[in-house]
């Protein structure tokens, strides 16, 4: 939008207003404090903005030293997964007009991961548990020399575990991983689910196994924590169960 | 990172420290929630049968007494009932309160001596009340007769 145009006509039909909002941030520096602390700003935001745009505004405008972590800022990469108002959300998927924009917006890192900086947390531990539950296809014998087909039942089984994005928002949700940073967390066992359902691959009961663990979905308590969280819809509880009944059946 | 790793020394790096304890693989926690889902099904039965025997039939509530719970441990259905309720509530209840520990005791020695006083007090319940229950004595032999369910007179 050009200035001649904006001078031309100061509030046109169907502009969305812009309004300013306070967000309140839980900062941390380990190189000043060892105590994080909450930080107000004030920026002007305009009526489509989402947290991440009036994060940019403090981070470019009024203190570079806030950080935070953001990639696509579109909700594919899964980087600015941070508690919002007291829930997991992505920073790039909600709109300040969402969240209350008359009050303060409290912005923290998610929790049950140690805190780099700011809004920045290790994400390691997280990705362990990812790592130990084989996310990759693991088959037997010779390469096909075609693809491997599926028909659209069996894929239909593992759909929904298929959209994870990885960004934590679930299992930095949940109750059980905030006291114990060994369980496995809902998002290595969704990413299990999607390939134990997937009927191409046959590492299915290896994963069991390794999910059968004290630590395992026996830990899962069932509070839908997770299923609220994720910033993709996919139903986590629901597909713990499935792994529970995979279990199961497989046991008697 | 060279550079900077003595002034950010109190931020663990990434690379190194999550490690998961060891494994501990088994079908325990599996038959346990198993374990948990049966035996809650089986209890809500012999829980409000015991209820509606007590309280509901006959003269109900004001039936009971020495004579009356004397004549149904005289009975061997009514004991082996009470044993199952009583085995299945305890298990039941200290699994319950197993995972409770699990899930909100962060140190080790917490949860070591949560659960050691869990399993003592489960002891202590479940061998005294099985005891009562096989040895429990319907007549007395120098009480008042008036007290005691009716076949001791015979």
């Amino acid at each position: 939008m050009t200035a001649t145009l904006e001078a031309a006509a100061p509030s046109p039909a169907g502009e969305i207003p812009s309004f300013t909002v306070t967000l309140r941030i839980r900062r941390f520096n380990p190189e000043v404090s060892e105590e994080a602390t909450w930080e107000d700003f004030t920026v002007e935001a305009h009526g489509t903005d989402r947290i991440l745009d009036a994060l940019h505004k403090i981070k470019w405008d009024e203190d570079g030293s806030l950080t935070f972590r953001r990639s696509c800022a579109h909700g594919v990469c899964g980087s600015d997964a941070m508690r919002i108002n007291g829930r997991n959300r992505l920073a790039c998927k909600t709109l300040l007009k969402d969240v209350n924009p008359d009050k303060p917006i409290t912005v923290e890192p998610i929790k049950g991961l140690p805190v780099v900086k700011d809004l920045v947390v290790d994400m390691e531990p997280f990705f362990a548990s990812y790592r130990e539950i084989m996310p990759f296809l693991i088959t037997s014998g010779n390469e096909p020399s075609k693809e491997r087909y599926q028909s659209p039942e069996d894929r239909a089984k593992f759909d929904d575990t298929t959209k994870c994005i990885l960004c934590a928002a679930c299992t930095s949700s949940c109750p059980v991983f905030w006291t114990d940073g060994q369980y496995f967390g809902p998002a290595a066992i969704v990413n299990a689910h999607r390939f134990i359902f997937d009927s191409r691959d046959e590492g299915g009961s290896q994963r069991l196994e390794i999910l059968n663990d004290k630590e395992g979905v026996w830990r899962c308590r069932t509070t839908f924590n997770c299923t609220e969280a994720c910033p993709r819809g996919i139903e986590v509880t629901k597909a713990i169960q499935e792994v529970k009944r995979a279990m199961i059946t497989r046991a008697f | 990172m060279a550079h900077g790793t003595a002034a950010v020394a109190k931020v663990d790096s990434p690379r190194s420290p999550y490690a998961r304890r060891k494994t501990t693989r088994g079908n325990y926690e599996l038959y346990s929630w198993v374990f948990m889902r049966a035996s809650g099904v089986v209890l809500l039965v012999l829980i409000f049968g015991h209820l509606f025997v007590n309280l509901m039939v006959g003269e109900g509530v004001h039936a009971i007494d020495f004579a009356f719970v004397g004549g149904k441990w005289s009975n061997p259905m009514w004991q082996v009932w009470d044993l199952l309720m009583l085995w299945l509530a305890m298990i039941h209840g200290t699994n319950g309160v197993r995972t409770i520990i699990n899930d909100y005791a962060t140190k080790d020695v917490t949860r070591g001596i949560l659960k050691g006083l869990l399993f003592l007090a489960f002891t202590v319940v479940v061998v005294l009340g099985t005891l009562v229950i096989f040895t429990f004595d319907a007549c007395p032999p120098d009480a008042p007769a008036e007290l005691l369910a009716s076949f001791c007179t015979a």
